[in-house]
């Protein structure tokens, strides 16, 4: 434990913390310049969670506690999923605390806890969302912990602070492994944050919607701690994929000049992945939910294939 | 007789099966009397099983300790031994079973079914012959006390045996039962090797051909896989389980099953001096197809009871696929990965026996509470019985295997022993490997969604039923075994080196190698079984992180902002008649999970049609081995009796021209 890696911890998570809204404010930008729309301000997101935050939260009469409590352990573990992914150094005081498979069981804690709590009050939305979201998770999890796997399997690691120093270290080549696992993890990252095609943010027709179904009882600071983790979310999906996929400019070890380049290098990833975030919405159609088992399918199936590939071509 | 002070381990152990015996046999003094029995029988067993949980634990570390009772046949005296596997699963005995004997002591009601004298010597009879199996160093005894564990747990899952389908499912567990004892059986018959000496240390001694020792393991394999309910042979678990008495269920599931496991380490491993890299995949598969079916089954199961059984069986999938992946790991020669998934199949033995309990548990008081079973009818329990409530929403996160509760734990060291297979040799173990990887974590992932609807359906959401509101919370015995239960299962989440130190000896006694030097190098904060840089997970700072974000996020809001609430109706996109059949059922839950895996099940529906007078709709999802092979066994079964039946025709005459026919054949051969 150094002072070094307590000030990159403190600075990944405040840039998470701090960040994410800022990241969905400019994905919603770009999805409405690309739909010829005029594009709210970058900031919005920031003006709704303050706003949410003032005012009084309306729960259900019948309500357990449970409903209460949710929306700060979804909070706290989409803060926790930020810190220990490495988004600016590998040399992060939390790293040891959760390797690539504890964060796929902090993503199923955090769905979990939001689909109990949707089923809490007992209203015909909140379970309808809480079992498609349960749907989508349960083929979404285990693709997304083979994406992590076939990294795991060519950096002999399941660290993600290892996975990312290997892959950036080898020389730069296209790993077919990895070009599956790439894949695989743009569809589980569109359904896991509840984008177009498996679901609409931006909807509220009731047949169509997962995510926001469930949090549809939700007011005041609880809906606002909820928006904060999907943002959270987003952001750490977002961090996976670009440590994984393209881990340059991320400062390695005890390196503080690395770590002053790094944040300008994520600022820039981020902004050029939530474009294409924004483009792939815009581009594709939403799907029949039952059409989701099978693009999830797909994302397992490739993400298997992916490892296979790894262990047969050892590459 | 030694002095107290002077005893071994296995002594005390000895000492507390015979007080279980004792305490069993004392509740027949007066068969009826209720306060006896439930107020002062079943503590003392508890405690009893405390003790069993101590001495096990202090015994795991200790040098093997061997003893011979002088009992059973003239000649062949019972041979008893105590090593690290045996203590082990003692300690998953005597630790589970506390927790289940002091919710028994305040779940057995008067006026139900067997009385309560006759229940409690079943009851400790079970905890006895459990522990003796555990124990047994030689055939005889190992047979005759497992028996004893099949006819003790009969009659206590036929507890309410005027129930036409408990009868039924009691018949289908005594049959399996036997199956399996008939396949352990003769595994010893070829274990001993012609030698006719049956104990254990005789056949470690023998060198089996490849050849017997394959016939050995696969009858190993089929005998114990029978009593933990492999595919196929898991046909009993969802019929005996929702049958028994709640604390029966939760012995069963938690303990029983544990013992076939036991066995299964036991002969492949202990006994058996070679391990063939064909038996790994074949555990692989089979318990990959197992886990798979009980999770998916489960799914769509409506009866809280019979959800949990199935579930019981993916466990067991689980365990099979870990041991399937440490035999390959012996094969190769590596004994290190070998104890790492080892130790992930023991780890999740031990959490599966507190978390699977403690539903179990949680559904009898729910049974108490609304004499309901199927969840359909339940519902927003949380509300009436919160300590029911709360304790099994520990249960259920950690049986969905989620952090930092126990269930993960296991699941990580399992996956973890998946990712350290490039060195094995063959290419095709190589690239099965991967593909059984991702069926554990599909099978983890759907296990979430089980779980999810078994809490939800239960005890969120609206009361399906008005009476349900009446509903009282459990007593205060029940509430303690709920909650030592839980306990078990959060301190098992949050200090797993210490529990990996308990299982090293274990792993040492059957691959000679384990993962506790390694771990305990790390410290007791990160568990890194390999090495910190390939793989660590610490679930106390986990914990601490959360709580930490969870508080920070409370009181900041508070501060910065306020903490006003108002309570009023259920928004529900402004629809205002919303009732509570609008909320999901237990099918309805399950439906995409039907949909998805379709073929897995025997569907027969009926769809109303827009013409019919009195519509109606009707599913049952049923299970294709039995339709396509015990039904077939069973019809063949009854032709076969019938043509034997024919030869008995009730009249003397036709018996004496039997007796007649005999001697004229009997003659002609000898006179031939």
């Amino acid at each position: 434990m150094t002072i070094y890696s307590v000030i990159a911890q403190a600075l990944a998570i405040l840039l998470a913390v701090l960040g994410a809204p800022l990241l969905t404010g400019w994905i919603n930008q770009c999805r409405a310049w690309l739909q010829n729309k005029s594009a709210p301000p970058l900031l919005l997101p920031y003006r709704t969670l303050h706003k949410l935050f003032w005012k009084e939260s309306v729960v259900a009469e019948n309500a357990s506690p449970l409903f209460r409590i949710a929306p700060y352990i979804i909070f706290g573990a989409m803060v926790l999923a930020c810190s220990i992914v490495p988004s600016l150094s590998t040399d992060l005081l939390l790293a040891p605390a959760a390797d690539a498979i504890a964060l796929v069981g902090l993503f199923a804690l955090a769905r979990a806890f939001i689909a109990l709590a949707a089923m809490d009050i007992g209203t015909a939305f909140g379970t309808l969302g809480a079992r498609r979201e349960m749907l989508v998770g349960f083929l979404a999890e285990p693709a997304l912990l083979m994406v992590l796997f076939t990294a795991a399997f060519l950096t002999q690691s399941t660290s993600l602070a290892n996975i990312v120093e290997t892959i950036a270290n080898q020389p730069f080549a296209i790993y077919p492994s990895l070009a599956f696992a790439g894949v695989a993890f743009t569809m589980v990252a569109l359904a896991e944050n509840a984008r177009v095609p498996v679901d609409n943010p931006a909807t509220h027709l009731e047949l169509t919607m997962i995510h926001e179904a469930m949090i549809l009882e939700y007011s005041g600071r609880h809906l606002a701690l909820l928006e904060w983790a999907a943002s959270l979310k987003l952001f750490a999906y977002s961090s996976i994929g670009l440590a994984i996929f393209f881990p340059w400019g991320i400062a390695h070890g005890h390196d503080p000049l690395g770590m002053l380049l790094a944040a300008p290098a994520l600022i820039l990833k981020l902004a050029i992945g939530g474009a294409v975030l924004a483009l792939i919405e815009t581009m594709s159609a939403k799907m029949r939910i039952f059409r989701v088992p099978e693009f999830l399918a797909g994302a397992f199936l490739l993400a298997v294939i992916g490892i296979l590939v790894h262990f047969l071509l050892g590459a | 007789m030694t002095a107290p002070a002077d005893w071994l381990a296995i002594d005390w152990l000895l000492a507390t099966i015979t007080a279980w015996i004792i305490i069993g046999a004392a509740g027949m003094v007066r068969p009826h009397g209720f306060y006896l029995v439930a107020r002062i029988l079943f503590p003392l067993g508890a405690l009893v099983s405390v003790t069993v949980a101590v001495c096990a634990a202090i015994a795991v570390t200790g040098a093997p300790e061997t003893a011979v009772l002088p009992l059973g046949l003239p000649g062949l005296p019972f041979h008893l031994r105590l090593d690290a596997l045996s203590a082990f699963f003692l300690l998953v005995l005597g630790s589970a079973s506390a927790g289940v004997s002091a919710f028994a002591s305040g779940y057995f009601r008067k006026g139900e079914g067997t009385p309560p004298g006759l229940l409690c010597l079943l009851y400790h009879l079970f905890l006895a012959s459990m522990a003796m199996v555990l124990l047994a160093d030689d055939a005889y005894v190992f047979m005759v006390m497992w028996e004893l564990m099949a006819l003790s747990s009969f009659f206590l899952v036929t507890a309410n045996h005027v129930i036409p389908e408990i009868r039924r499912a009691g018949y289908l567990y005594l049959l399996i039962a036997h199956i399996g004892a008939l396949a352990i059986l003769l595994c010893f018959g070829v274990l001993q090797a012609n030698t006719g000496d049956y104990t254990f240390a005789n056949m470690r001694a023998q060198e089996l051909t490849p050849f017997w020792a394959s016939v050995a393991f696969l009858l190993a394999f089929f005998g114990f896989g029978a009593k933990a309910g492999i595919v196929p042979l898991h046909i009993w678990l969802p019929e005996a389980h929702p049958a028994a008495p709640s604390p029966v269920s939760a012995l069963m599931s938690g303990v029983m099953l544990k013992t076939a496991i036991y066995g299964l380490l036991r002969i492949g491993f202990e006994v058996l001096q070679m391990q063939l890299w064909w038996w790994g995949v074949l555990a692989l598969a089979i318990g990959l197809v197992t886990a798979l079916f009980g999770v998916v089954f489960a799914a769509i199961q409506t009866d809280m009871k019979r959800l949990l059984a199935y579930s019981s069986i993916e466990n067991i999938g689980l365990l099979v696929v870990g041991i399937g992946l440490a035999m390959l790991f012996v094969s190769y020669g590596m004994a290190p990965m070998a104890a790492l998934a080892l130790t992930a199949v023991l780890y999740h033995a031990l959490n599966h026996a507190f978390f699977k309990s403690l539903l179990f548990l949680g559904t009898g008081a729910v049974l108490h509470a609304t004499g309901e079973r199927n969840l359909g009818k339940l519902g927003g329990l949380l509300r009436f019985m919160p300590w029911v409530g709360w304790l099994t929403l520990a249960g259920a996160l950690a049986a969905a295997g989620l952090p930092p509760l126990n269930g993960f734990v296991s699941e990580w060291l399992l996956l973890q022993s998946f990712l350290f297979t490039l060195g094995l040799k063959s290419t095709f173990v190589n690239n099965l490997v991967p593909v059984v990887a991702a069926g554990i974590a599909l099978v983890a992932a759907i296990g979430g969604y089980v779980m999810v609807k078994f809490f939800g359906v239960i005890f969120l959401g609206q009361p399906r039923e008005t009476r349900l509101a009446a509903s009282h919370d459990a007593v205060s015995w029940e509430r303690a075994g709920l909650v030592w239960l839980a306990i078990g299962c959060v301190a098992l989440g949050l200090f797993p080196a210490q529990v990996i130190a308990l299982i090293d000896p274990v792993t040492r006694t059957l691959v000679g190698d384990g993962i506790g030097p390694q771990v305990a190098a790390h410290g007791w904060l990160i568990l890194a079984p390999v090495d910190p840089d390939r793989a660590s997970y610490s679930p106390l700072l986990f914990l601490l992180l959360m709580a930490t974000s969870f508080a920070l996020a409370f009181v900041l809001v508070r501060w910065l902002y306020h903490g006003r609430v108002r309570r009023a109706a259920p928004w529900d996109c402004g629809y205002p008649l919303q009732t509570a059949r609008m909320q999901d059922t237990a099918e309805g839950f399950g439906q995409p999970i039907r949909q998805v895996f379709e073929p897995f099940f025997r569907i027969e529906r009926h769809l109303p049609t827009p013409f019919d007078k009195e519509p109606y709709y009707y599913l049952a999802a049923g299970d294709h081995f039995w339709h396509w092979l015990y039904l077939p066994v069973a019809r063949l079964t009854e032709a076969t009796s019938r043509l034997v039946g024919m030869l008995q025709q009730g009249r003397i005459s036709t018996y004496l021209m039997y007796s007649f026919v005999t001697l004229l054949v009997m003659l002609v051969l000898v006179f031939r």
